[in-house]
This record gives structure tokens, C-alpha cells and sequence, in this order.
């Protein structure tokens, strides 16, 4: 899937101007281009523009990821330090332990007392108030814990795919960066949307959930069963 | 009093991390935990795992940025906006200027944050403003929507994961659904 999805995408990306250039006119449509700031219009970029832009465009891309994870380190440290601190505190096996019943529910493969089960919980917590730069780290903790529980090693599990599903749609309680774009650009009323945003997340956390329970069940999705047993025990005799 | 719950809200975002922090430093101290060396026991792992997301991450972004670069999106607005006004839905074609938000959200959340930025810029500079119908309806878009394929690949590289399986539709689905209810929520609570 994602093979198929990275194909189109570059294919799509490098061709499309170009291509649109040529089949625009013979379709009797004028290509008008207006500058971003001003709103004139400008003359349409030349090929050689739009070539310019998408090598740019490219190296951007794999500059801004490595720049990106550079600036993760700093925030990964020191939050898997902290968390190593409420861990030896009991705190996140005590979150653990209230939430139980909700944990058994969306993740059936995890077991009680599992260390992913805490992450999981300090992920959607962070998620929840907003704080990205903490989320990151503790969704990662996460994902290392549900790998060790994995038997098919490259192969995304169950829990995986919920916990990422309820990650990505994840309810926000406080959504601070909205907040503060929106007093920058003049708000009268920067936290108009705070509840509509609440709702918002509930309505698609409900979603990603019972998508991910239904998908997870598909023969298209399967996870590859694991090597049969007979296997190895020819192969030792 | 609304004022007094943005300020309130506002100075909490600020205090937020360090609360949280000193709130477990002081538990771990009541518990008796030898905190700087439990900090260092955790901090130790978080190195190498950011290091192997590299790879990951720039095989994504750097298609999603060509992607993004080639103008598709823009065309696909410009295209849908000639559609509904030639069938007279004029209103409609309105809510066609959140159409290129909800398609590079879970692309970019760079790019989707400079399309957010553009949507509430307050004339003369911008068209439509915070407190419009559309900047009230793309802040609902921008709150319940995530980077999805930044995080997938973020998250499946930190453990070196390659088929994702039910995941990303799962995700892509949560994320529509995400786009409809604010468009919902928008139309109820702002117009």
C-alpha cells in the first residue's frame, strides 16, 4: 500500500506541471498565475521555473525531515528521562491501573502491567492537553513496547494500528497552538472553536476506533501468520 | 470573564510542561526515588531511537513536498469552484476555500498550518479572518485533524515497522471523519 501510495505521489508531483502546461492550451485553458502577496497576476513559470521548483522542493523535503529529527532529540531525551522518574514513582503504573478496563478494551493483546500500557496512557494524555513536544517521545516509548510484543517483526500489530488510529484523531481538551494562531491574526474571540474542536475529536476518535476494529478483521489486512511450528522442528531434526 | 478564561488558558499553556515535570519530580521525591539517575536510565534510549526514524522520515517528506510543490491541489479547488457555479451554488463554493486545508493536512503540517495562517489573516491582508465562518470552521479543521502519514512514519520508523496493514486507511478515515464533523460543527456553532 504505502509502496503504491510513494509511487503516485512522486509520479504525480514530477509530472503534473509539466504536463499541464502542454495539455492546458489544447484544451483552450488559460493557465494565469497570480503573486501569493499581492494578488497581480504574473506570468505563468516557465518549464525551466517548474523544474527549479519541484529539485527544490525535493531537497527541501529531505533536509526539513533530518532537521526535524535533530530537533526531536533534545525533547526525546529529556522526556523519556522524566518518564523514567514517574515510572520508578509508580505514577504511570498507577495511571495504568485506573485505566485497565479501557486498556483491555482497545488493546486485547497487551497484557495487565505491560510497561506499553503506561506509555500508551502518557501519550494520549499529552496528546490530550496539547503538548506536542512531549507526546512525540511517549508515543515513541510506546511503539518500542508494543514491538516487543510483536511476532512478525516488520509487520504493524493490532495494537499498532489502534493506538496510532486513536493517536492521529486523537480528543483535544486545550488546543493551544489554534489558540495562539489565532490571537496572533486578531481574534476577537480566540477560543471560539475549543469546544467545537472537543466534539470534533470525539466524533473521529468514535470513528477511528470502530475503523480500525473493522479494517483489522479484513483477509486484506492480514498479518502474515507466523512460521508454523512443524517447520522448525524438521529443520532441528 | 471570557477574557479572564483566555488569559487563564493562555498562562497554563505556558506553566503546562513545567507543572507536569515538578509534579512527578515531587512525587518521585515523597516515593524515595533516586531521580537523576532514574532520568538518566530513561534518557539513554531516546538517542538511537530518533536517529533510525531518519531514513523513514525523509523517504516521506521528500515526496510529499514534490507533491505538494506541483499545484494539484490548488487546480482540484480551482476546478470544483467552476463546478458548483456553473450549477448555482454560489454559497457552496465558499466552503471550497477550506478544500485545499483538509487536503494537505494529513500531508504536511507545515504546509497545512501556512494554509490555516492564510484562511484567518484578517482583511486587507487576508480574505476571510479569524472570527468568519471559514476561519472559525478551519480552526475546528486544523484542531481535529493530524499530520497522519508524518506520524505513521515517524512512529513505524522509530521501530523499523514496513507494512503498516490496516493502519494508514484507518487513520485516513478517522481523519475524514474529522474534516466532516468540524465542517459540522462549523455550520451549527458559526453560522
Amino acid at each position: 500500500m504505502l509502496n503504491r501510495i510513494w509511487f503516485w505521489l512522486l509520479v504525480i508531483g514530477v509530472c503534473y506541471a509539466p504536463v499541464k502546461s502542454v495539455v492546458a492550451p489544447l484544451m483552450g485553458v488559460e493557465i494565469t498565475a497570480f503573486d501569493r502577496d499581492t494578488g497581480q497576476a504574473i506570468p505563468p513559470p516557465t518549464i525551466a521555473d517548474m523544474g527549479q521548483e519541484v529539485t527544490t522542493a525535493a531537497i527541501e523535503g529531505a533536509e526539513s525531515a533530518v532537521s526535524l529529527c535533530l530537533n526531536l532529540i533534545g525533547p526525546m531525551v529529556l522526556w523519556l528521562g522524566v518518564m523514567q522518574i514517574a515510572k520508578d514513582a509508580g505514577l504511570v503504573d498507577g495511571l495504568a491501573w485506573l485505566m485497565r478496563p479501557l486498556m483491555r478494551w482497545l488493546f486485547p493483546e497487551v497484557p495487565d502491567g505491560h510497561p506499553a500500557q503506561g506509555a500508551i496512557l502518557m501519550n494520549l494524555s499529552a496528546n490530550m492537553l496539547n503538548l506536542a513536544n512531549a507526546a512525540t517521545p511517549f508515543g515513541l516509548k510506546a511503539m518500542k513496547e508494543l514491538q516487543t510484543l510483536n511476532t512478525t517483526e516488520e509487520t504493524a500489530t493490532n495494537s499498532m494500528a489502534t493506538f496510532l488510529a486513536i493517536n492521529t484523531s486523537s480528543v483535544t481538551i486545550i488546543p493551544f497552538t489554534i489558540v495562539g494562531l489565532r490571537s496572533a491574526a486578531g481574534s476577537e474571540d480566540p477560543a471560539a472553536p475549543l469546544f467545537g474542536i472537543f466534539l470534533a475529536t470525539l466524533c473521529s476518535t468514535c470513528v477511528a476506533i470502530f475503523a480500525v476494529r473493522t479494517l483489522a478483521k479484513l483477509p486484506a489486512f492480514a498479518a502474515t501468520a507466523p512460521e508454523p511450528l512443524s517447520v522448525s522442528v524438521k529443520e532441528l531434526a | 470573564m471570557l477574557d479572564g478564561f483566555i488569559g487563564f488558558t493562555q498562562a497554563l499553556s505556558q506553566w503546562m510542561i513545567p507543572l507536569v515535570i515538578l509534579g512527578i519530580v515531587l512525587a518521585a521525591r515523597w516515593r524515595g526515588v533516586l531521580m537523576y539517575e532514574s532520568f538518566i536510565t530513561g534518557a539513554k534510549e531516546g538517542f538511537n531511537v530518533v536517529i533510525m526514524i531518519i531514513p523513514y522520515l525523509v523517504a516521506i517528506l521528500f515526496v510529499i513536498k514534490v507533491f505538494l510543490a506541483s499545484g494539484l491541489f490548488e487546480d482540484v479547488r480551482w476546478v470544483a469552484a467552476k463546478g458548483l457555479g456553473t450549477i448555482g451554488l454560489e454559497q457552496a463554493a465558499e466552503s471550497l476555500e477550506l478544500l485545499p486545508l483538509a487536503l494537505t493536512r494529513p500531508l504536511s503540517g507545515g504546509a497545512a498550518q501556512g494554509v490555516f495562517v492564510d484562511l484567518i489573516q484578517k482583511p486587507p491582508a487576508g480574505r476571510f479572518g479569524p472570527d468568519s465562518y471559514i476561519g472559525n470552521t478551519a480552526s475546528l479543521m486544523m484542531g481535529s485533524t493530524e499530520t497522519t502519514f508524518y506520524v505513521l512514519s515517524v512512529y513505524f520508523g522509530a521501530i523499523g515497522i514496513k507494512r503498516f496493514r490496516h493502519t494508514l486507511p484507518a487513520c485516513l478515515i478517522a481523519d475524514a471523519a474529522g474534516m466532516c464533523s468540524a465542517l459540522f460543527f462549523g455550520w451549527l456553532l458559526f453560522t
